[in-house]
């Protein structure tokens, strides 16, 4: 063997063992600071993880931009709307006055609100954007209760890691982390545009999420459950969107 | 360790053909990790432009206004008027996850790339312009001799010339950092951190918008490069981007 293969081979060798223990330690590290999202394996979790860690560390804290009034899209944006079925269209006709939003998992106090009583909290009025992941936006004026507020209500327990949320729509529900959960851009939104919300865009409730993309906005919603454990529920990957393809984070 | 002891160790061992070195181990790694990526950026790209072939100028845009632009294709989703009576398969699900990672990918070895080239002299020696090439005839006679398809000598093959070095700088310094800006600038979590980002391109729907020209730029340059590999000889070209040399020792040419 020449020198310089050996020279070449110990470099290689140190170099690889230098890389698979530094793998392990960030993902370590990773694990124990929660920036691996729970769709995080398999072939694609590399990238998965990789933004999602780059945004916890970057955009832990950071607002979403809000714009003026003029700005708000014309017309406004209204989705077609999916049968719902004969309950809801009792609810509606009723004008969601028995709508509720229970509140439960790690929480001190589980509770269930009304309508009437969500829209008597504190209130949150932002003029945001909304893109869904197809490449289509709109911006709308959003008013609602800041689930941090919810939350606040209800005492969240301090093992709390995330909130899960359902929809009136069964197979539609997803999961935020306590830092998109927490965040005062975050709305249990009631109201569009000065008007109550249209069915269209997800009324009565929608939770709304402008740092994420539109499908992480899960319309219609009757429940919110805080937990420290995603495996629970589902197929264990944190929302309905990975178990029909979708990555659970929506920060993108 | 000195060379003479390698060359002679090595001209004991094979017969004394000492192939030219033409690529070195980082560029020709890097260089196909790029082409996997940007092949699985393609191919996701198209079946998430086909979910909403419509483009806009501005922040906002969806099927209510009007559009800059659209695609005369059928979509994937019922919601968008296409004009075809049909509506195309989703994909968009796998192709979001490999968008991001191939992205992901690319970025990395690519920056791993530019601090090399810095580094190594790569991009002194090989892309940077000679002085001496830097005028307006040295610039058209290159430009001549490429529509006139002149085959380059042997001893012109072995370094980047004039347009090759223009084309390369280019796409690496302006059109792979405008992609990779365009595409954070339609992520929400990255414009809630650097919204100037955003608004000087004049918003979400006009990075969308800007984006697909740059990948369009981008696939017209992959033509253009594999035509003249063609051109130049496939198999030598390939052969040099994956061993490292093209076969040709000093002393045969």
């Amino acid at each position: 063997m020449s020198e310089i293969s050996r020279r070449k081979l110990i470099t290689t060798g140190i170099a690889a063992a230098a890389g698979v223990s530094g793998l392990a330690v960030s993902k370590n590290l990773a694990e124990r600071h929660g920036l691996i999202p729970p769709d995080g394996g398999g072939f694609y979790g590399p990238g998965e993880t990789l933004t999602y860690a780059a945004q916890r560390i970057l955009a832990k804290h950071s607002m979403a931009r809000e714009f003026s009034p003029s700005e708000i899209s014309k017309p406004p944006f209204a989705n077609p709307v999916d049968p719902l079925g004969a309950a809801f269209k009792r609810l509606r006709e009723g004008r969601f006055a028995d709508w509720r939003l229970a509140v439960d998992g790690m929480v001190a106090r589980p509770a269930s609100f009304s309508l009437a009583e969500l829209k008597s909290q504190p209130s949150r009025t932002q003029i945001t954007h909304l893109a869904c992941e197809e490449g289509w936006s709109y911006i709308a004026q959003w008013t609602g209760v800041p689930l941090a507020h919810v939350l606040d209500l209800v005492g969240v327990l301090p093992q709390a890691k995330f909130v899960v949320y359902f929809s009136f729509q069964h197979d539609w529900w997803d999961s935020l982390d306590m830092a998109e959960a927490l965040h005062p851009q975050t709305l249990v939104a009631y109201g569009m545009n000065g008007g109550d919300l249209p069915v269209g865009n997800g009324g009565p409730l929608r939770l709304r999420v402008p740092r994420q993309l539109g499908y992480k906005n899960v319309k219609f919603i009757t429940r919110l459950t805080v937990t420290d454990d995603l495996k629970q529920f589902g197929q264990g990957l944190g929302s309905a969107s990975p178990e029909g393809g979708y990555a659970w984070y929506a920060g993108v | 360790m000195p060379d003479s002891a390698w060359v002679a160790d090595s001209a004991a061992a094979v017969p004394a053909r000492t192939a030219v070195a033409r690529h070195s181990a980082l560029v020709r790694v890097t260089h196909w990790i790029t082409t996997v990526c940007f092949l699985a950026l393609l191919v996701s790209g198209i079946e998430i432009v086909i979910s909403h072939p419509r483009f806009y100028w501005g922040e906002a845009g969806n099927v209510l206004t009007p559009p800059l632009f659209k695609l005369p294709i059928p979509a994937s989703r019922a919601s968008v008027p296409t004009g075809y009576g049909y509506v195309l398969p989703d994909q968009n699900g796998w192709s979001r996850y490999l968008h991001f990672q191939s992205a992901w990918l690319v970025v990395l070895s690519g920056l791993l790339y530019v601090i090399y080239s810095f580094f190594s002299g790569h991009l002194r020696k090989d892309l940077l312009p000679g002085e001496a090439d830097l005028s307006w005839r040295r610039f058209s006679s290159a430009i001549a001799d490429h529509l006139r398809f002149k085959r380059p000598t042997e001893e012109e093959a072995r370094s980047y010339n004039l347009l090759q070095r223009l084309t390369y700088l280019f796409v690496i310094f302006a059109l792979f950092p405008l992609v990779i800006w365009t595409g954070l600038a339609m992520s929400p979590a990255f414009a809630s951190v650097f919204p100037a980002a955003v608004s000087v391109l004049g918003g979400q729907q006009s990075a969308r918008t800007i984006h697909f020209f740059v990948s369009l730029l981008l696939f017209a340059f992959l033509l253009v490069h594999v035509m003249m590999i063609w051109f130049a000889g496939f198999k030598k070209c390939t052969r040099a981007m994956i061993v490292g040399n093209s076969g040709q020792d000093k002393e045969s040419r």
